[in-house]
């Protein structure tokens, strides 16, 4: 399968600050991918790479085998909702879809409308008037009826309410169950992920922690829990994610492809809320403490 | 993207045209009457030598008018400039729509292209009409004022006000693209448009054209004008002979070497004994004419029409410069 998404040591640096540093990533089409990580962590900056709004100081970045923003034909197979869902405040529904008609090669006007009328809008509604869950449904029509190949979305759900939150997850599945579109979706909401994605990269401190497809990693991470326990005697093949002590018990979360053996552990599935928050505390550990705290342990 | 572009831009288009209107029914309406007055009161005066109050009169007809066209004309295009190009695109920075434009089916270069080309040509379109019916309205007045030159009306007459709208637009533009907010870029657009006016005014068009120079010798007749001066006791040429809608930077009473008379020549050449005013007005110009000769440095009225396209060569090259910039820095990596 081919990627629809492919850096390689991908960066962008504002100022002294790296937004995203040495970036690697193949993503396979046909998932709806979550990105997700902390405020800040970069996801912004990754998916503005991917669209063309920024270029990238380092690295190199295709989007369906193409440079981004290199050609109307490339922009056209790219759906983007930017953060905030931005529209023309004084332009209505309609206008905004005479705007995609007259600006996308592939625009599907049956689609557009439809999604409007299905959604209740009035067509003749001024996009300043909407609520913010309204104006992300616009968005995400605008996105949609380009026919894209893939469907780029940043924070879509963000600042909207659970039940306009879940209308918008709701819909989205609905287009990528109807449409086969590949969907890279940030949040910084775990659970509203887990709904929706089979493919997860998490970004932490702009660097990409983990990515895969959600059921290999849920496959390929466990808990261990037992006696205490120095995690630098553990076999070589499995990772240690994150580890918690007490006096007498160690918890840890590792990764391996290999089956588990030692019977003095304890080993649970573990969830996806689990291995995100996993993968972000680890960047946070790593961070405060340097690696060789492993040291300490007893 | 050109119906895009136009339904953006429909609501500005739609208050300049219609103030556009609203002017040319004012000035349809009173201009008649100008051309009216011309005929019947400037053109008989000729033949029996007393046109003063002719064209005193005329001139000072709808001087409200007249003021009020020529402060229209000289703010226009910085309005233009900071109402239309300004916000062009620091408004879709402003309200991140850029995130939507920029990435739907259209190349940033194309999308650039097709705002500013449309900015330019109702810049080009609204100006070019004002300044049409002002030109027309004012032809009358204009001729008998015959101060073609005057910075006060060059820049608001005929082809000028064009070149200006079309910098000012893109300057406007340009302002809000780097500066991604529509209020400094506003104010820069009138900062930068107002310095160009001016250093064109005032540096630049003298020196398009090597101005004419005309020498007279001093007799009796030469045009003299003798008084007290700050500077005490002196002498100035007055342009006398040179055509009332010329634009003459300079008369003087110089020598073969180019020297002004020194105040103590004048004092001896010029006595102002107890004669009368001629004969003490003859003594000078003698005294004067042994040595001195009357220089006027002058742009012809015929080259009028040659600055015009200068100014609007000028400013739609400087356009140009800032259009080509916009070009550059909308695709560098941001």
């Amino acid at each position: 399968m081919t990627a629809v998404l492919e850096t390689m040591g991908l960066g962008k640096q504002y100022g002294r600050r790296w937004a995203l540093h040495d970036c690697t990533l193949s993503i396979p089409a046909g998932n709806v991918v979550g990105l997700v990580g902390p405020n800040g962590a970069g996801k912004t900056t990754m998916l503005q790479l991917a669209v063309g709004l920024l270029a990238p100081t380092t690295g190199s970045i295709a989007v369906l085998g193409d440079a981004p923003a290199s050609s109307p034909a490339q922009l056209g197979k790219v759906g983007f909702v930017a953060q905030d869902t931005p529209a023309y405040a004084r332009l209505s529904i309609a206008q905004h879809l005479h705007m995609g008609s007259w600006l996308n090669p592939d625009w599907d006007d049956e689609v557009a409308t439809q999604r409007i009328d299905q959604l209740g809008l009035d067509p003749k509604q001024r996009a300043g008037s909407l609520s913010g869950g309204q104006r992300a449904q616009l968005a995400l029509t605008l996105a949609i009826a380009k026919r894209p190949e893939l469907l780029l979305l940043d924070e879509p759900v963000a600042s909207l309410d659970p039940l306009a939150r879940r209308e918008f997850l709701q819909s989205l599945m609905e287009v990528v169950a109807e449409h086969g579109v590949s969907v890279v979706l940030s949040s910084h909401l775990v659970s509203d992920l887990e709904r929706v994605c089979d493919y997860l990269v998490v970004l932490v401190d702009s660097h990409v922690r983990v990515a895969g497809e959600v059921s290999e990693l849920l496959a390929s991470h466990h808990r261990l829990s037992g006696l205490r326990r120095n995690p630098s005697t553990l076999p070589a093949n499995q990772e240690v994610i994150e580890q918690s002590h007490t006096d007498k018990q160690s918890t840890l979360l590792v990764r391996t492809e290999e089956p588990i053996l030692d019977p003095n552990w304890t080993v649970t599935p573990i969830t996806f809320e689990d291995l995100v928050l996993a993968y972000m505390s680890q960047a946070r550990d790593t961070k405060h403490l340097g690696r060789p705290a492993l040291g300490v342990v007893s | 993207m050109i119906r895009f572009a136009a339904l953006q831009f429909r609501i500005q288009a739609a208050i300049a045209f219609g103030a556009l209107v609203v002017i040319a029914i004012v000035l349809a309406v009173t201009g008649p009457h100008l051309v009216t007055l011309y005929d019947t009161t400037v053109v008989p005066c000729s033949t029996h030598n007393d046109c003063s109050a002719a064209t005193t009169a005329l001139t000072d007809t709808d001087g409200p008018i007249q003021v009020f066209l020529t402060f229209l004309l000289l703010v226009v295009p910085a309005l233009i400039g900071m109402f239309w190009g300004a916000p062009l695109i620091a408004r879709e920075f402003e309200t991140g729509t850029y995130r939507l434009a920029w990435t739907q089916g259209v190349t940033r270069t194309r999308w650039l292209s097709v705002k500013l080309g449309m900015g330019v040509v109702a810049s080009v379109v609204v100006t070019g009409l004002l300044s049409l019916m002002v030109t027309w309205w004012s032809s009358p007045i204009d001729t008998v004022s015959a101060k073609p030159f005057d910075p006060l009306y060059f820049g608001v007459r005929d082809l000028a006000p064009v070149g200006y709208a079309i910098f000012a637009l893109v300057l406007g533009f340009s302002a809000g693209l780097v500066m991604r907010r529509t209020i400094p870029a506003m104010f820069t657009a009138l900062v930068g448009f107002v310095a160009a006016r001016f250093v064109m005014n005032s540096w630049m068009r003298p020196h398009l054209i090597a101005p004419l120079h005309r020498v007279y010798t001093i007799n009796g007749s030469s045009p003299l004008n003798m008084g007290e001066t700050p500077a005490g006791f002196g002498v100035t040429a007055t342009t006398r002979g040179i055509l009332p809608g010329d634009w003459v930077y300079s008369n003087q009473i110089v020598d073969k070497a180019g020297h002004s008379p020194t105040t103590a020549f004048i004092d001896r050449a010029c006595p102002l004994g107890h004669a009368s005013a001629q004969a003490n007005y003859q003594t000078c110009a003698t005294n004067l004419a042994a040595r001195f000769h009357l220089l006027v440095t002058y742009q012809p009225e015929s080259r009028y029409w040659t600055f015009q396209w200068y100014e609007m060569a000028i400013f739609i090259g400087l356009a140009a410069v800032v259009v080509g910039f916009c070009f550059v820095w909308i695709r560098r990596p941001s």
